[in-house]
């Protein structure tokens, strides 16, 4: 009696499932309809937990600042030349995916946003993929670093793919140790740690490949978990390898923690790479000139006027700087988004069309997506002279070249 | 050899720092405190906010941080937690009211801290430099946690077992039922006890300011790795936590010098599994510190 009852309970809750869905798709489609006195723009993003100090640096200010520009102006310019301010719903995802999930549903099937813009980091935005394809929003996705965009960009035909994969940053750095190697700099052998965690995992598996390759030897070559706090055991490993070139694919407090902790040893690798945090506006003001000849992925052309302008609005209106990789391909995303809209207006098939083909104006200057991926990024950098510089691909207009070896760490 | 020893001994003594105000609280208050790690990085904040806005360095603001954190825990208590021991007197059960009732003072200092500092990341530079230990470099701020952990361990064994005041204490940790009959008040001893373990804890959060990078998210970290520790040394014993803080910080290093960095973790709960498994009521636990 009682598990025919919990049947029919679990028939009533899967129908009533059902009809809020179905509910959730007329509305979508009723909405429109009628005169419009704003443009919905709804995101989930970590706010709190783990992933709040990466998203509330390279994302969420620059959702701030593009929304208070736009708004400032009155707001986004459609076809007919007609304004319309932006409404912005905003959910904090608490750095779970689950919630990153239902807050995406929420806001295509209740609160029916016009655009939603993606979440901070690979694993989330890869989560949400699926569900921006399904409710037919375009995904900008550029906090994600994957090797697998083109197969995406396949799959779900209107996500967008802006920061590379892990190949394009480990060729990259190949490509300078050959070069450095080759002029006598340093020997062949190089360290490398990374983070058991989404981006580590990615880029070491990219960099066995590329520094095998290259003929560059891996002589160490270890993980570790995410919350480590004290690095010194790798760091003396990797000073005994007798490696010229030290590589931590690390997030932002292992990035910290590595560069006090290396001081403190005095660990003085002639190539000194570390992943996410070193373009952090905090990394150079905790570290001074410390920091100069570190390198990292990312990188600015500091003769981009546009890009340099940018970095200046950012810091005066949020109150910090930009960090030198993902922010501005953010903000590139908006302006791109902003431009297509003008031009197709809300229909959000004609919008992902424009973005998938158009050619864009933006920060960056002249862009155009390939295959739905942005591929003019730069894929390396260097701190020279209290800038986080771009040196990779060194063919690249606007790129410098490395100065290598770094020099020791400053007397203590 | 002696690097990894050196290294261990000064990774665990931040651990048994960040581990012994727990003890006290849970050990003796009978407060199960999740809100610990917030208390900790709510001070971890408010040393680095004393450092780059007055110039204030972190020793001398621990005289400002850690009576404030003392006043803190002892109107928490009074406020929060009284009525629950309160009503725990009929119904037992303090500990998970006080587990259900910290949870959500868990959210409250996480929100405040969201809204006052953000959710960046934050250090900041202060004694970064290396110091020479029998051959192995060791930051100085590193070595100073470490040296504070062992002070405060042993003052406080030195107190609780050799002093009248502190076998008042012990005494509401054995036996809170029959502590008031030899005239004991154990309602003022727990909210003592209570508010000391949260100036450890405040203690502890200045000290991992100087050399670590925190967030406001961060808090529940430091409350999962003072929890292993404390149980692991016995519930209350401030040797125990020092001990068990010690042997997590060896045995972490070894195992990511010889073994495997990726299997610190699993080696911190397998040392965890054995300590329960062997003695269930932890290193010290009942026999040597109460």
């Amino acid at each position: 009696m009682t598990l025919y009852s919990r049947r029919t309970t679990l028939r009533a809750i899967g129908l009533a499932a059902a009809l809020l869905a179905g509910a959730g798709s007329m509305a979508v489609i009723a909405q429109d309809t009628g005169d419009r006195t704003s443009v919905k723009i709804g995101y989930a993003i970590s706010k709190t937990g783990a992933n709040a100090g990466g998203a509330g640096i390279t994302t969420l200010p620059n959702y701030q600042l593009w929304v208070h520009e736009v708004n400032g102006a009155g707001g986004l310019e459609m076809p007919d030349g007609s304004r319309l301010p932006i409404e912005v719903i905003e959910y904090d995802d608490r750095s779970a995916s689950e919630e990153v999930v239902r807050a995406i549903e929420r806001l295509a099937t209740q609160d029916n946003v016009d655009f939603i813009l993606p979440p901070w980091g690979t694993g989330f935005n890869l989560a949400a993929a699926p569900l921006f394809d399904r409710f037919g929003y375009p995904q900008l996705a550029v906090s994600a670093v994957t090797d697998k965009a083109p197969e995406f960009a396949a799959r779900w035909s209107k996500s967008f793919w802006m920061l590379g994969g892990g190949h394009d940053y480990t060729e990259a750095l190949a490509d300078i140790l050959t070069d450095q190697h080759e002029a006598g700099t340093i020997n062949n052998d190089v360290a490398v740690i990374s983070v058991a965690d989404g981006f580590g995992i990615d880029l070491i598996t990219a960099a066995r490949q590329s520094f095998a390759d290259a003929g560059i030897n891996l002589v160490y070559d270890v993980t570790y978990p995410v919350g480590t706090t004290d690095f010194t055991p790798m760091l003396n490993e990797a000073a005994a390898s007798g490696a010229d070139t030290f590589v931590a694919f690390s997030y932002p407090p292992d990035t910290f923690a590595l560069t006090q902790q290396a001081q403190v040893a005095a660990y003085n690798p002639k190539v000194l790479y570390m992943g996410v945090g070193v373009g952090f506006p905090v990394y150079a003001a905790n570290n001074g000139d410390k920091i100069e000849g570190i390198m990292s992925l990312g990188g600015i052309d500091i003769t981009n006027e546009a890009v340099m302008e940018y970095r200046a609005r950012h810091t005066e209106f949020i109150g910090q700087a930009p960090d030198w990789w993902g922010s501005v391909i953010t903000y590139n995303s908006l302006q791109m988004l902003e431009e297509a809209i003008k031009r197709r207006g809300l229909d959000r098939e004609a919008v992902a069309e424009e973005l998938s083909n158009g050619t864009f104006e933006t920060v960056l200057g002249e862009v155009k997506l390939e295959d739905n991926q942005l591929r003019t990024l730069w894929f390396g950098g260097q701190w020279q002279d209290g800038n986080f510089v771009a040196v990779a691909p060194s063919d690249r207009e606007g790129a410098v070249a490395p100065r290598l070896p770094k020099a020791p760490w400053p007397a203590q | 050899m002696i690097t990894t020893l050196i290294t261990g001994l000064v990774l665990g003594g931040t651990y048994a720092l960040v581990a012994m105000g727990l003890t006290l609280q849970y050990g003796i208050s009978r407060i199960m405190n999740l809100a610990y790690g917030e208390i900790l990085i709510f001070a971890a904040f408010a040393a680095f906010l004393l450092f780059s806005t007055l110039g204030i360095n972190p020793i001398l603001g621990l005289a400002i941080v850690l009576p404030l954190a003392f006043a803190f825990g002892y109107l928490i208590y009074g406020v929060m937690m009284q009525p629950l021991v309160a009503r725990s007197k009929k119904s037992g059960t303090l500990e998970v009211d006080s587990i259900l009732a910290t949870f959500g003072l868990l959210f409250v200092i996480q929100g405040v801290m969201l809204v006052v500092f953000g959710s960046n990341y934050t250090s900041y530079n202060f004694l970064n430099t290396g110091i020479n230990v029998l051959g192995t470099n060791i930051a100085a701020n590193r070595l100073l946690a470490f040296a504070l952990a062992v002070i405060i361990g042993a003052t406080l064994f030195y107190v609780l077992t050799r002093t009248r005041w502190g076998t008042t204490i012990r005494a509401i940790a054995v036996n809170p039922d029959a502590a008031p009959l030899v005239g004991i008040d154990v309602n003022r001893t727990a909210r003592f006890a209570f508010a000391l373990g949260t100036m450890l804890a405040a203690s502890g959060g200045v000290m991992i300011s100087m050399y670590q990078t925190f967030n406001a998210s961060m808090g529940v970290v430091f409350t999962m790795k003072a929890l292993v520790i404390v149980i692991m040394g016995g519930l209350g014993n401030l040797m125990g936590a020092l001990v068990a803080g010690l042997l997590l910080g060896i045995v972490e290093t070894l195992v990511a010098t010889h073994v495997d960095p990726g299997l610190t973790l699993a080696a911190t709960y397998l040392l965890f599994l054995g300590v329960l498994l062997w003695k269930p009521s932890g290193l010290f636990g009942k026999a040597a510190g109460r």
